[in-house]
């Protein structure tokens, strides 16, 4: 399948396993690492102390596809988690476990600190709490309350989060001995800054005719920057680069396959362990995602957010609160998809249900029925795994895309018969 | 006089249809699917040329479908047998809105439009609870032969209640009533009460309108027929080929695109036939 290869790719890729070399760095010199959450994370205060994160989400991910997830999820299930639970902790506890495996680009560190920056799953809060028990490291409990109101935190809200921020601040301060410096803090912060301008301005050029990149696959590229590097030099130079490159694309109606025919937005994970196969049953059809909500996972740029480097905390504590997916309601979640497809000018909405998370899976089926009934966008809804290939079968997903695509085609020609 | 085929490799079952520019059917053919797919495939398309007497080369366009539909190696294209069900219920019984197919191991709700195009579609997931199998395998505990448990359900005057509808379970399910002193009728009438009630599920998803029609080899069955209909409160428009419908379906879309070729239509080179369909992807 022809596809987008450019610097995007590779610079990614660079910096990406420039993160993995510092992490085996801090392995072997046994300097600070933490780990941390993907969803609204809190990373630039632990870059002001030079702590490293790693990100045990990352670390599934990147063993799901290298096809190294099925044992170590057995691992965990046979050291008693049930086979319901969340596919990337069992992947990461496995891991945890297994002296011998783990992703080829280096050695995680055992962390020094265990953030848990996310408690709207309640697995994910048991997961860094058995990591804190299981490796006996100190464990920092970040209470965010799930959002309840529009689209601004509250008043309380907001003081409540800064308020365990500066706890966290303290903690980083005992853990390094170095002082905190709210000046670098704001240094980060106007990375962090920069570096999510670049990220929503990437995503506004696929409402471009043709998509210069594919929102939900090759967003994968740029959210490692996003999540992980956010706060660096790295990171905001990368998107930079990355909008420079869009931009010629787009300039050059260059698309990120040849025959742009669908445009989709995808809701849900991919599934990692087959992202290729999966990728190709919406290529085949010359199907592009031009938005996604998986992409939003860590925090949703596209809307204005940016880190205030004038209120470093506060805005920390806004995108745990608000400016993330995972912390908002399910009806926040149709608005923002309702907006993509709007704006980004899509002809359906495909929902990649996963069966491991009951957390952000469940309410999928209406809201197919939204979508598809309530608003007359058509909607697939396709279900398996981020992570454990055994809920993944090709002949059915590929059966399914198929006659979704074959019908969204069927009527496109009818309605151009229509108008003749 | 031109002829093309559908042939529909199912889970359980193959089935070949021939048709002629009349759109009748000229000849058919069904067999076991078994391990051998393109074999199976080859069988079944040779069988109903062979019953149709039509010279092989006269057959001008094959299309596969169903799970197999890759394996219909010889074919020229190849079609979900989601779009092909639609199609053959809409030329069977053009006022059809929604589709029910139930077969060996789908059960799938398809809405469809005025022109027979598919509207939507919902599916049982990886997992072949309330599909055929469910009643393949109650009708196995009960010893009883597949062809004869629809008109036994009919007999049942007060059906037992299904605890599950997972085809693995259902069979501890049964042997508990039978201990119990139940009766096969009041046993499948349950059996088919449970499917039907499986399948509102999936109906109410794509949203319902009438005129129903069910295709599938499930179809057969009178007993799921009358179960549906009660739940459904509407008739349910059934063939006598709802067995066949993928196939026909298939070889509906087969003699359009035949007759294309004959007028000398250049298809599109990805996609985009007349009827709208991709092709070999």
């Amino acid at each position: 399948m022809a596809e987008y290869q450019g610097i995007v790719h590779t610079r990614s890729r660079e910096i990406m396993s420039a993160w993995y070399d510092r992490l085996a760095v801090a392995a072997a010199n046994n300097t600070p690492s933490a780990y941390l959450m993907i969803s609204g994370n809190c990373v630039e205060i632990l870059r002001s102390f030079d702590i490293e994160p790693a990100f045990p989400e990352v670390n599934a991910l990147q063993l799901a596809i290298r096809k190294q997830s099925l044992p170590l999820i057995l691992k965990a299930e046979e050291m008693g988690y049930s086979s319901d639970n969340c596919a990337y902790v069992k992947a990461d506890a496995g891991y945890t476990f297994d002296e011998h495996g783990g992703p080829s680009e280096g050695k995680v560190p055992i962390p020094k600190l265990i953030v848990c920056n996310f408690v709207g799953c309640n697995v994910y809060i048991k997961w860094f709490e058995h990591c804190a028990a299981f490796l006996d490291v100190p464990l920092v409990m970040i209470d965010v309350p799930f959002l309840r109101t529009d689209d601004r935190p509250t008043a309380g809200d907001l003081k409540y989060v800064v308020s365990q921020l500066q706890r966290l601040i303290q903690t980083c301060e005992k853990l390094t001995g170095k002082k905190f410096d709210i000046d670098k803090l704001r240094e980060i912060c106007a990375y962090s800054a920069r570096a999510g301008r670049g990220w929503a301005r990437a995503k506004a050029l696929c409402k471009n005719i043709p998509t210069p990149f594919d929102a939900y696959f090759d967003s994968i590229n740029m959210m490692g920057p996003i999540n992980v590097l956010r706060g660096t030099k790295d990171a905001a130079d990368f998107f930079d680069a990355a909008v420079k490159e869009y931009e010629e694309l787009v300039a050059a109606k260059q698309g990120v396959i040849p025959n742009e025919k669908f445009r989709v937005v995808i809701e849900g994970p991919p599934p990692y362990p087959f992202y290729r196969q999966f990728r190709d049953l919406f290529s085949a059809w010359g199907a592009v995602a031009v938005q996604s909500t998986y992409s939003t996972v860590g925090g949703i740029w596209e809307w204005g957010f940016e880190h205030d480097p004038k209120h470093p905390l506060e805005s920390i504590a806004e995108l745990m609160l608000v400016q993330n997916l995972c912390n908002r309601s399910l009806l926040q979640r149709y608005a923002q998809i309702k907006r993509y497809v709007e704006e980004w000018k899509a002809d359906a909405l495909v929902i990649h249900s996963v069966k491991s998370c009951r957390l952000f899976s469940a309410g999928q089926g209406d809201m197919r029925d939204y979508f598809s009934n309530q608003l007359g966008v058509p909607t697939l809804l396709v279900e398996s795994d981020l992570e454990d290939p055994r809920y993944y079968a090709q002949a059915m997903m590929k059966n399914r895309i198929d006659a979704f695509f074959e019908s969204l085609e069927h009527r496109k020609l009818l309605r151009k018969a229509d108008a003749k | 006089m031109i002829y093309a085929a559908g042939v529909d490799v199912g889970s359980t079952q193959t089935k070949a249809i021939v048709l002629d520019g009349s759109r009748a059917i000229v000849s058919r053919a069904l067999i076991l699917t078994g391990a051998q797919v393109s074999r199976a495939a080859e069988r079944a398309f040779e069988e109903a040329v062979a019953a149709g007497k039509i010279p092989r080369g006269e057959v001008k366009y094959v299309v596969g479908t169903g799970y197999g539909r890759y394996k219909v190696k010889f074919g020229d294209a190849q079609i979900t047998e989601i779009s092909c069900h639609a199609r053959g219920a809409h030329f069977m019984f053009p006022g059809t809105r929604t589709v029910i197919d139930i077969g060996g191991q789908d059960t799938k709700a398809i809405r469809v439009g005025t022109n027979g195009e598919v509207l939507d579609f919902a599916m049982n997931d990886k997992c072949a609870a309330g599909t055929g199998r469910f009643l393949t395998a109650s009708a196995e505990v009960l010893d009883l032969p597949l062809e004869k448990i629809g008109a036994m359900a009919l007999e049942g005057k007060d059906p037992v209640r299904l605890s599950t509808v997972c085809t693995v379970f259902v069979e501890s399910d049964i042997m508990s009533y039978l201990a119990q002193g139940r009766m096969p009728p009041d046993i499948l009438a349950g059996v088919c009460r449970a499917i039907a009630a499986r399948t509102m599920s999936l109906l109410q998803r794509v949203g319902m309108e009438p005129e129903y029609s069910m295709t599938g080899g499930v179809a057969r069955n009178v007993g799921m027929v009358k179960a549906l209909e009660e739940k459904l409160k509407a008739h349910l428009n059934v063939s006598a080929e709802s067995h066949f419908m993928g196939a026909i379906g298939a070889a509906l879309f087969a003699i359009e695109r035949a007759e294309a070729q004959n007028r000398e239509v250049a298809p599109a080179k990805l996609s985009g036939w007349d009827d709208g369909l991709g092709e070999g992807k």
